[in-house]
């Protein structure tokens, strides 16, 4: 089970997983492969509801919930089937629970969420929240995340995943307690600051960067064909005119008319089939959007590693200055420029006391200095390690896929010409009896 | 008043039997030979040719019909020429006919293609056809004063009117434009088929560009079908000058319009019509509510065709993103340049189809257009030639001297107009008839172009499909 091994489940408080917290999460990735969450249990998101209510500030607001249902597995096999525990969200909960996940498991490439507002639009859709094809997007979006995070090695096994799933009340409460929004501000905050880090571990340069191109061209590709499809709806709206015209000439022609009022027919069919092709193509554009966002995950554990990277150069720098002060202060002589070299020197040497003194303060701090130094070495050691382990997991499944993705989305466009093919055919067929 | 023959409301013709009657291609009606309405043979030529009967010595198609088919065929007999056509010695190095013709007898147009071009156009009524024009192989021409395109018009018939079996010349639009009106003036009371339109922007359209040359031949090629095809125009000596002649100018001043004299004078002016005979009514209706109609699938035509194109260009854009995507994966490399090259495909596909409409359906609308324009003048011209009848009868009517015989005018008046509607009723029942071989074939043909439009589409993709999976087979194998 994953709950073997340890309840020591990192509690977010204090400072970022110390080495036993990062070991422990480590181990209960290693449990056998398959203990994850979705193989003992069922979630899926039933259904949609609106909802009307007073939000923070008691004014009067319209929101959606979803029905989030769970069930063992092996209740289903036995043949029971009884009914799933479910309970409602709202997609804030999900942002929430996700930002969570984010600052517990730094490490971990976080599966994105659905999109807040609909972007990359095109003229048929609309950017309306509240709107029923985007509700349904959502929902779809919404699973398709809790089923990532449950298939998750480190991610299933969260108290804090697995109480979202099924305790409605409280469970807000529970994840403050947690005190992560403390270490999200801050991680926001590290993450969006600039420095430079010497020796960065190749990799996840080279990923960070990946993920900037992948971010661009999914960008991109959205962006034209959204474009594309405002036009196609165009061509095939068009065609619809043929149909009204093609009925009234029939009426002025005597044994043209019923082949032109019957090809007029399959005009208005031609120009309405665009409709479901299209919704067909959003959803291939969700799977896109998916892994645009996903980009920013991946982005966001590579400049964590920065992070701790510099974070133990520093702690190095800074012991390796600490040394300096302490040879120098020891031999007497002076290296480098400091004040307090130049203020000795005008003002007089310090008392043998002091400088006695001083030395064991600096003794001290170098001796904590390299305590540091080692903690931020191992962790970033098991950053680096756990952090690639999941970046090569999320490759793996990224190209799995897309490349699922770019399939579905050939035998779409198959469907489509097999379509326009036949609704000509009747037309010419209509066209020849004229 | 009953000794006047009055022009009978309702457009029937019964007098004029010989219309109904005969199956070979018909003829006005004989009824004036001398000052009708009705098409004169042509006049007597003046270069001497052997084998070429005499304009009077020629039968009438309309009378005796076995007769004249018989006739027909004694003289289909060559006959070995000498003087009609002389190309022979001017140093062609072409092959020539036995009689010194020069036929180009290169691949295109060899017999056989000649002929295969030519039966795609239904036998209607199975009418035999003794007349074959083609219009092809168009070359640019350039001089000091001017550039200019000429086609090849090649003629293939048993017609006696012909000296020759076959024909070779080569003409510009401004000759088509000559014949035209010359069928116009001389057969005014036929429809005359359109040509395609003679000025273009300079600026805008290309002259010289192949689109716009080869729209413009198969226009041309479809005006001297239509002729070809029409029973009176076909025989028209105008028409067959153009065929034949080796130099279309020199042609031009020695034809003579001697039994047309006054029968040209058909745009008479400031007669007011009484009624309109119901049939023609009709027609006119018809032909504007038509030309409504074509004008609202043109413009239905022409916006598919500019969205489209809009398409294509994002098409053309969407395309090379799956490209440079593909350059930065591994993976994934393979199947992003599979889906690149498909949409690419696609644009190609396309861009056939887009052209396609462009140049092959939306002419074939506007040259209706003008078609129709032309039928409205001649139903206006017949309205006119009632409407002077009618004024000249009811003067003739209220005459004061009852016993004097009834003008001879007015008679003539009387068969112009029986003459007019009677041709005019003869080419609009043909008329009707091609528009829906026409519209058939158009439409049929729009249909087509779609249809292999999306099988190139399902071709490209279906072809993708494995070359995506594949990888993934051999993947979970080695897994």
């Amino acid at each position: 089970m994953a709950d073997s091994g340890s309840e020591e489940i990192a509690v977010i408080g204090n400072t970022d997983l110390t080495p036993s917290e990062s070991e422990n999460n480590l181990k209960n990735t290693m449990v056998e492969k398959g203990t994850n969450l979705l193989k003992r249990m069922e979630i899926n998101v039933a259904e949609a509801e609106k909802r009307t209510g007073k939000n923070a500030v008691n004014m009067q607001e319209t929101y959606t919930v979803y029905l989030i249902e769970t069930r063992p597995v092996d209740a289903a096999s036995e043949g029971t089937n009884p009914v799933p525990d479910s309970l409602w969200r709202r997609y804030s909960e999900f942002e929430l629970l996700r930002n969570y996940l984010l600052v517990a498991y730094p490490f971990v490439v976080v599966p994105p969420l659905p999109e807040k507002r609909a972007e990359f639009v095109w003229h048929k859709l609309t950017a309306d929240n509240m709107d029923p094809d985007f509700v349904e997007r959502r929902r779809v979006g919404l699973e398709n995340f809790l089923l990532r995070v449950a298939s998750h090695q480190v991610l299933s096994n969260d108290k804090i995943f697995y109480s979202f799933l099924t305790e409605e009340n409280g469970w807000k409460e529970t994840v403050f307690e947690t005190g992560f929004q403390a270490k999200a501000d801050s991680r926001l905050k590290a993450l969006n600051a600039t420095f430079r880090v010497k020796n960065p571990d190749k990799r996840f340069a080279d990923m960070k960067h990946y993920g900037d191109e992948l971010q661009s061209v999914i960008s991109q590709l959205l962006r034209v064909r959204a474009r594309a499809a405002d036009r196609l709806y165009g061509v095939y709206k068009v065609h619809g005119n043929y149909g009204r015209v093609f009925s009234e000439w029939s009426a002025i022609e005597k044994e043209m008319g019923d082949g032109l009022q019957s090809a007029g027919h399959h005009m208005d069919a031609y120009a309405a089939s665009v409709d479901d092709i299209l919704e067909e193509e959003e959803h291939y554009a969700d799977q896109l959007k998916e892994y645009l966002f996903y980009a920013d995950a991946v982005r966001a554990v590579c400049r964590k590693h920065e992070l701790t990277q510099f974070e133990l150069e520093m702690a190095a720098q800074d012991l390796t200055s600490k040394k300096q002060q302490r040879e120098e202060l020891a031999t007497g002589t002076v290296r480098t420029f400091s004040l307090k070299g130049m203020t000795s020197k005008l003002f007089g040497q310090e008392t043998p006391e002091q400088r006695e003194a001083k030395l064991k303060m600096l003794e001290t701090q170098i001796e904590e200095g390299e305590e540091l130094v080692k903690e931020r070495n191992t962790e970033c050691d098991e950053y680096v390690k756990s952090a690639w382990v999941d970046i090569e997991r999320f490759k793996e499944q990224k190209d799995h896929d897309l490349r699922e993705a770019l399939i579905s989305y050939a035998i779409m466009q198959i469907s489509m010409c097999k379509k326009g093919i036949q609704v000509w055919n009747n037309a010419k067929e209509c066209f020849s009896k004229m | 008043m009953s000794a006047v023959p009055l022009l009978r409301g309702g457009g029937q013709l019964t007098d004029v039997r010989c219309l109904s009657e005969i199956k070979t291609p018909a003829r006005s009606s004989e009824i004036s030979s001398s000052s009708s309405g009705a098409m004169s043979l042509g006049t007597p030529r003046s270069l001497a040719s052997s084998g070429q009967k005499n304009i009077q010595d020629i039968r009438h198609p309309l009378c005796a019909a076995e007769e004249s088919a018989s006739s027909r065929s004694a003289d289909a007999l060559i006959h070995p020429g000498s003087g009609a056509a002389t190309g022979g010695g001017g140093g062609e190095k072409d092959l020539s006919l036995p009689n010194g013709t020069p036929v180009e007898t290169s691949s295109p147009a060899s017999s056989s293609s000649l002929l295969n071009r030519l039966q795609l156009d239904d036998d209607l009524d199975g009418e035999t056809r003794d007349l074959f024009v083609t219009v092809d192989d168009p070359k640019k021409h350039v001089s000091t004063m001017e550039t200019y395109i000429t086609y090849r018009v090649c003629t293939k018939t048993t017609r006696t009117e012909f000296d020759l079996p076959e024909y070779s010349v080569r003409r510009r639009y401004q000759d088509f434009d000559w014949l035209r009106n010359k069928l116009e003036e001389s057969q005014p009371t036929h429809l005359i088929p359109p040509l395609p339109e003679k000025f273009v922007m300079k600026g805008v359209v290309d002259r010289f560009s192949e689109e716009f040359v080869d729209t413009r031949r198969k226009a041309l090629d479809k005006f001297l079908k239509r002729v070809a095809d029409h029973p009176v125009l076909s025989f028209n000596e105008h028409f067959n000058a153009f065929l034949s002649a080796k130099d279309l100018n020199k042609r031009q001043g020695l034809a003579l319009l001697t039994k047309m004299g006054e029968s040209v004078k058909y745009v008479t002016g400031g007669y007011k019509l009484r009624g309109r005979p119901i049939e023609f009514a009709a027609m006119g209706d018809y032909l504007d509510m038509f030309t409504q109609k074509l004008g609202t699938i043109d413009r239905i035509a022409q916006r598919i065709i500019k969205e489209q194109s809009e398409f294509l260009l994002e098409l053309r854009e969407y395309g090379p993103v799956y490209s440079s995507w593909s350059s930065f994966e591994e993976e994934l490399h393979d199947p992003l340049e599979g889906v690149s090259g498909c949409v690419s495909n696609c644009s190609s596909a396309l861009d056939e189809l887009t052209e396609d409409m462009s140049e092959e359906f939306l002419p074939v609308l506007k040259e209706y257009v003008l078609y129709i324009e032309s039928m409205k003048t001649v139903l206006k011209k017949r309205d006119q030639v009632q409407a002077e009848y009618e004024t000249k009868l009811e003067a003739v009517v209220f005459r004061e001297d009852k016993k004097t015989p009834v003008p001879t005018d007015v008679e003539k008046c009387q068969d112009r107009v029986e003459c007019f509607n009677a041709d005019l009723k003869a080419d609009w029942d043909r008329w009707q008839n091609n528009k829906r071989q026409d519209f058939r074939q158009l439409l049929t043909g729009m249909a087509d172009k779609n249809i292999q439009y999306y099988e190139k589409c399902l071709a490209a993709w279906e072809s993708l499909i494995p070359s995506l999976q594949d990888k993934q087979e051999a993947r979970d194998e080695t897994n």
